[in-house]
């Protein structure tokens, strides 16, 4: 009896002890090999950044930006070894689509960091938006990103093209401005500010009387110069960039208008030109999220880790690429540098709170920043801030459903 | 609009073709009397435009920095055409096309090297530094007016120098036949190496003067060559005249398009050039 009951305790102990051991297997040994792989294995960031034509000073200093704020916490993410994937967009629309998937499936990344061009924004969203992988984007302010196309994987770390200019119709109305005008380049981002102004003024009582309109990327200004003379607005409002917002400054100032009709725009008006425009920029005031002579602990730490680093005076993109780094950092210290558990990565990035050399920011529910819009103003070569125009001014994100 | 407005807008139109036209008198010549498709051409300005912003940083004055940049584009012209171009002349026009699109990459990554990303400033001389004012709140810069006549000069220059002169015959013969005109015992080996450089230094000249007015800045030469090739086009193939009024005849229509019919102002040159095209397919002053 006993000598049976041993052997059926031991066969029964000897079926739970390999059901144990199967069990083990099943979960036990997997489990180890799956955290051995979390500690070891490298987080995969895929770069889409332009390092060749017009935006490849902005692609270099974004991703300054972001190296920066990576090394500022021992060059890792949650404790875990960074590898980065770099590939150039070229700021070419077209390419976008084939550009994003050499990263998520040649390379495939974990997270993708890009871009500054809007049309190329645009089609990362495509190939994102399906492979589910997640997205920060450093510059592109298309307003669809974190509109109609919205998705629980995409963030900005940015702006959105209409909170550029948004807080300018409260500017105008304090000056006493009744009407203005609009120019601006006929794409996607000139019209998305406009709309952004427009709102804005239109809010305030003032009234938007003319939307002018020059061909991209055109530069010559002159026949609509001279109808703002014949218009005579209250003021002027204007969204160009890089050598456009140069040329456009100078010849406002050539045509004698300067002076006589205020001059306003977004703040990318009068950012990287004025060493080319000499005095032809002064006095213009705009808004962004960024400005010179902030003077706070962060921004003054930040903009001499930058200077020491890359011995170079930071941007409003490289403070972009820095507060990309930053949210990603957010996201995966939560998580233990568990990449896998995108769910709690996404969870605890919709949570930060960014503390930004632009002042602290937070995530809108489409995942653009909640931020404050600086009032700044020409003096110099630099755009000093005089104030904030609009406090945590969100993005309405019109057509998010996610 | 009010007379005084039209008339300043007829200014603008006849002011912007001028510039048109200085800007494509180098393409007129490499391409409309030559025969060589030169897609390179922007990047010949943009050459020129960064030659006068870093030349005129050294000097301090932007006269003397076109005096110096000048040999340089010619000799820069003279190269490029006997180490590659020359090869070229008895191809397909698909080689040349390939040829110059290779070299906008070159050209724009050397200025990369060489130059840096950054927008750049030129100032315009101090001594056509002012305004002239037209209206109560509208000045016009004399610098655009100083440009308007250097275009002319040069537009009558060029006719004179391809229709009036024995020079002139030699390159329009060579361009329709260069056996025949080699074997009467001209040089044309050197005459197209002499001609082209000066087609280089035309763009690139048109680069400098335009710098104080257009800034200078990476990609500036890709948003000038499709008008370029357009002024060409509807000009017609050869004629130096016929450049010239496709010129002012695109300014005018830019400038009232812009201001009359906003919606469509991106559009109008390329209407204007369709409708050239279907009345007449080699242009205004083409040879049929």
């Amino acid at each position: 009896m006993d000598k049976e009951q041993n052997a059926s305790c031991d066969r029964r102990g000897f079926l739970r002890g390999s059901s144990a051991i199967a069990g083990a297997t099943a979960a036990g040994v997997l489990l180890p090999t799956h955290f051995a792989f979390g500690q070891q294995a490298k987080i995969k960031v895929g770069l889409m950044l332009p390092s060749t034509g017009t935006f490849a000073a902005l692609g270099a200093a974004i991703t300054n930006g972001f190296k920066l704020a990576i090394d500022e916490r021992g060059g890792k993410l949650g404790g875990r070894e960074i590898e980065y994937f770099l590939v150039d967009d070229e700021s070419n629309p077209a390419k976008a689509p084939e550009n994003t998937n050499k990263l998520v499936q040649r390379d495939k990344v974990d997270v993708v960091i890009g871009t500054v061009h809007s049309g190329v924004v645009m089609g990362m969203a495509k190939v994102l938006k399906d492979s589910g992988t997640l997205w920060i984007n450093p510059n592109g302010g298309a307003g669809a990103m974190t509109g109609p196309l919205c998705a629980p994987n995409f963030f900005r770390s940015s702006f959105s093209n209409w909170q550029t200019t948004h807080a300018l119709g409260k500017v105008l109305k304090a000056k006493g401005h009744k009407n203005a005008v609009f120019i601006t380049w006929k794409y996607a981002a000139g019209e998305e500010m406009l709309e952004g102004f427009k709102e804005g003024f239109e809010k305030e009582g003032g009234k938007l009387t003319h939307e002018l309109f020059v061909p991209f990327p055109q530069v010559e200004f002159q026949a609509l110069l001279t109808e703002i003379a014949s218009i005579k607005p209250d003021a002027v409002v204007a969204f160009f960039a890089g050598g456009g917002a140069a040329k456009f400054l100078k010849d406002y100032q050539a045509a004698g208008l300067k002076g006589k009709i205020p001059l306003y725009g977004a703040g990318f008006l009068t950012d990287g030109v004025l060493e080319a425009v000499g005095d032809a920029a002064e006095g213009v005031e705009t808004t962004l999220h960024y400005a010179d002579g902030l003077n706070t602990k962060k921004d003054n730490a930040f903009r001499l880790a930058y200077a020491k680093t890359y011995k170079l005076q930071p941007d409003v993109y490289a403070v972009q690429g820095y507060d990309a780094g930053q949210l990603l950092v957010a996201g995966l210290e939560a998580v233990k540098g568990d990449i896998g558990n995108k769910v709690g990565v996404i969870k605890a990035m919709e949570a930060a709170k960014i503390d930004s050399p632009r002042g602290q920011w937070t995530l809108s529910k489409a995942h653009n920043p909640v931020q404050d819009m600086y009032l700044r103003k020409v003096v110099g070569k630099e755009n000093k801030v005089q104030g904030v125009a609009w406090k945590a001014l969100a993005d309405p994100a019109r057509g998010c459903k996610a | 609009m009010d007379l005084a407005f039209f008339l300043i807008q007829l200014l603008n139109g006849l002011q912007y073709g001028l510039l048109l036209f200085l800007v494509a008198s180098g393409l007129t010549l490499i391409f409309g009397i030559m025969g060589i498709i030169n897609l390179a051409h922007g990047s010949f300005y943009m050459v020129g435009a960064y030659l006068a912003w870093s030349l005129s940083s050294l000097t301090g004055s932007l006269s003397a920095a076109i005096a110096l940049a000048i040999p340089l584009t010619v000799v820069l012209g003279m190269g490029l055409e006997r180490l590659l171009f020359r090869h070229l002349y008895q191809r397909d026009h698909l080689y040349q096309v390939l040829l110059t699109y290779g070299l906008i990459l070159v050209f724009e990554e050397l200025r990369s090297l060489i130059w840096g990303d950054d927008v750049h400033g030129v100032a315009v001389p101090e001594l056509l530094n002012y305004s002239i004012p037209l209206t109560e709140n509208l000045s016009y810069p004399v610098y655009r007016l100083a440009i308007s006549t250097v275009c002319l000069l040069l537009a009558f220059g060029l006719y004179f120098l391809i229709q009036r002169t024995r020079l002139g015959m030699m390159i329009r013969a060579g361009a329709s036949n260069r056996e025949m005109v080699q074997s009467l015992g001209i040089d044309i080996k050197l005459i197209y190496t002499l001609v082209f450089a000066l087609g280089i230094a035309l763009a690139a000249f048109a680069g400098m003067i335009n710098a104080p007015l257009s800034s200078v800045f990476p990609n500036m030469g890709g948003g000038v060559l499709i008008i370029c090739f357009v002024v060409v086009v509807i000009g017609g193939i050869g004629s130096v005249k016929g450049a010239l009024i496709a010129s002012l005849a695109i300014g005018l229509a830019e400038t009232f398009g812009q201001v009359l019919v906003p919606e469509i102002s991106g559009m109008i040159v390329y209407v204007l050039m369709a409708i050239v095209l279907v009345w007449r397919p080699q242009g205004l002053f083409g040879r049929a």
